[in-house]
């Protein structure tokens, strides 16, 4: 279980986000933008990985914890950075991430206080909670007009660049995977396959579920100040029901509870409406002569075909698409 | 320990669902290094009687010592860590978990690392995880189970799901072992391998067995002490020899 050489590819991911920010000067800022979402999709599928997957509680308030990180970042930017008298420099590279560890740590608070009490339901009912709490946050923010309100929040400073995004993506699935590959970290394993066992084994069950909650919920809050940070506007209705189930059809869609697979899986359902986007603005030859197949149709269609891929994805591979089968044997 | 206190006193223990009385004012005690049995018909008892062992359950009325200390209040993981540690009349396995992780999920209570140390994964945290390993595996030579070892438990075959149970119970390190019909559903020679099992793991790790089990060859062959439930009440205790003869065990079990 313990891979010494764990650290140095977590070294090498640095560097290599590193290098890319570096070059990023010459990079289409489209293209940037969407290579940055797919980071920041990273971070929030690999932590709901570690709380709907490995530890089989089933949240959907994943958006929720989003938007507290990335509302407490971006009033941090907006009201506090002005009044530091700090440098562009010093804003980028000590205060912005300064800012999107205190989001971090503002929603794993959130998680928390979701958490401690309602880790006693299970299954639906701990569903239903978690996305009334996502909702209560969206209203919230809607409804505070120190915040924007339904305007939204705008002039949030572009900080977020390859470095920052696939820095602390790189951390995030390293941290999901130590803490899980370990004896301490297969209980969460443990408690998601049977709990009354975990209990007569000597886990505390309720400690592993807030661990998981609260971890997760940092990063969340992490990728919220992250996204603020890209897009430099925020709306309340980012942070949707919708949201949440993006979420979790990246964890569903990358096989429940595996560290790659759902990493895989948040590169490709980032991309996939982009690339379908792309492909509405182009045309195809008619090969009867005449003029050409226009593709636009793909544009108005896109949601329709994204949900009808996710439907044959789930009837064709219910345990998702990098899911290795286990071998199964008949039980009595 | 004084050798006078048992391991596990139960006093004048009942436990009430609603309008019904499980488990009504049983008194028994388990004593240091006993091979202690629990039998009686069906629905007599003898699983709720485990579950307020263990903390599953809270008894009504009545208190449950273990080793001198009272068990009110404590939580199922606080008693295993005290030392109590079971198996499960369904299995209850980790069933995604290999055979090796389902033991090493065990060794929780001794873990002397904290959640820091495997984001760290310093010398020392791979010292123990390495030493960890070789335990398991260890554990898993007594049982035979060895071979198996990268093996998803839910793969086993019934018999041996049933010994990854005692070996990931033992894991534990426990005082007082509680068997939940460990030969349920085996055949004669797996039984007398079990029996065997038994009372080796009582003598190598020194530790008190409280089992239930309907099979009255296993139960006579190796329990030092057998105690009686029936609806709830315990109508006798004794040697195997005493408890055969006893007219209210017989009536019990044949019917007046």
């Amino acid at each position: 279980m313990a891979f010494p050489k764990a650290q140095r590819w977590l070294l090498a991911a640095l560097l290599l986000s590193g290098g890319a920010s570096a070059l990023s000067g010459s990079i289409d800022p489209y293209f940037l933008d969407v290579v940055m979402g797919v980071g920041v999709g990273i971070v929030l599928a690999s932590s709901l990985n570690l709380i709907n997957g490995f530890t089989g509680q089933f949240s959907l308030g994943h958006a929720g914890f989003m938007a507290v990180g990335a509302y407490t970042s971006a009033m941090l930017s907006t009201v506090v950075a002005p009044r530091t008298g700090l440098g562009p420099v010093a804003l980028q590279w000590v205060f912005f991430p300064a800012s999107l560890v205190a989001g971090g740590a503002v929603a794993a608070l959130a998680g928390l206080a979701v958490g401690a009490p309602s880790l006693r339901l299970k299954g639906d009912y701990l569903a239903i909670v978690t996305l009334g709490f996502g909702e209560i946050i969206r209203v919230v923010l809607q409804n505070v007009d120190a915040v924007g309100g339904a305007r939204g929040l705008t002039g949030v400073p572009a900080h977020t660049n390859l470095l920052w995004t696939f820095g602390t993506a790189s951390l995030t699935v390293y941290t999901v995977w130590a803490l899980l590959e370990s004896t301490r970290g297969r209980g969460f394993l443990a408690v998601a396959d049977d709990e009354v066992a975990a209990e007569a084994m000597g886990l505390d069950t309720t400690r592993y579920k807030i661990t998981a909650f609260g971890i997760g919920s940092f990063f969340a809050g992490v990728a919220g100040g992250l996204y603020a940070h890209l897009k430099g506007y925020l709306n309340p209705g980012g942070f949707s029901f919708d949201k949440s189930i993006e979420i979790v059809v990246m964890v569903i869609l990358g096989g429940m509870g595996r560290h790659a697979g759902v990493v895989f899986a948040a590169i490709l359902l980032t991309l996939l409406p982009e690339g379908l986007r792309e492909l509405g603005s182009r045309s195809i030859p008619n090969p009867f002569g005449g003029p050409a197949w226009s593709l636009d149709w793909i544009k108005d269609a896109r949601m329709i075909l994204y949900s009808l891929l996710l439907i044959l994805l789930m009837l064709l591979r219910p345990e998702g698409l990098f899911h290795r089968r286990p071998s199964r044997m008949p039980s009595s | 320990m004084s050798a006078s206190a048992p391991l596990l006193q139960l006093t004048d223990v009942t436990i009430r669902f609603g309008g019904l009385t499980a488990v009504s004012s049983v008194t028994a005690d388990v004593r240091e290094g006993e091979l202690a049995g629990l039998i009686g018909p069906n629905g007599a008892g003898k699983t709720t009687l485990f579950n307020l062992i263990t903390g599953v359950y809270q008894p009504t009325e009545g208190r449950i010592d273990f080793a001198s200390a009272g068990t009110a209040g404590r939580r199922p993981f606080h008693l295993t860590g005290l030392g109590i540690a079971r198996t499960f009349q369904n299995i209850r396995l980790f069933p995604s978990l290999s055979v090796a992780e389902n033991v090493r999920v065990a060794f929780h209570r001794h873990l002397r690392h904290g959640v820091w140390h495997s984001l760290l994964r310093g010398r020392s945290f791979v010292a123990e995880e390495t030493e960890l390993a070789a335990r398991a595996l260890e554990l898993l030579g007594i049982f035979n189970l060895e071979r198996l070892r990268d093996a998803p438990a839910r793969s086993l075959s019934y018999g041996d799901q049933r010994r990854l149970e005692i070996v990931r119970a033992l894991a534990t390190q426990p005082r007082l072992l509680l068997l939940d019909e460990p030969a349920a559903g085996m055949n004669p020679s797996e039984k007398d391998e079990l029996m065997r099992l038994i009372r080796f793991v009582r003598d190598r790790f020194g530790l008190a067995v409280l089992l239930v089990e309907h099979d009255m060859k296993v139960v006579m062959g190796i329990c030092e002490r057998i105690h009686v439930l029936e609806y709830g009440r315990k109508i006798a205790e004794g040697s195997p020899a005493e408890v055969r003869a006893d007219p209210r065990v017989i009536a019990a079990y044949l019917g007046d």
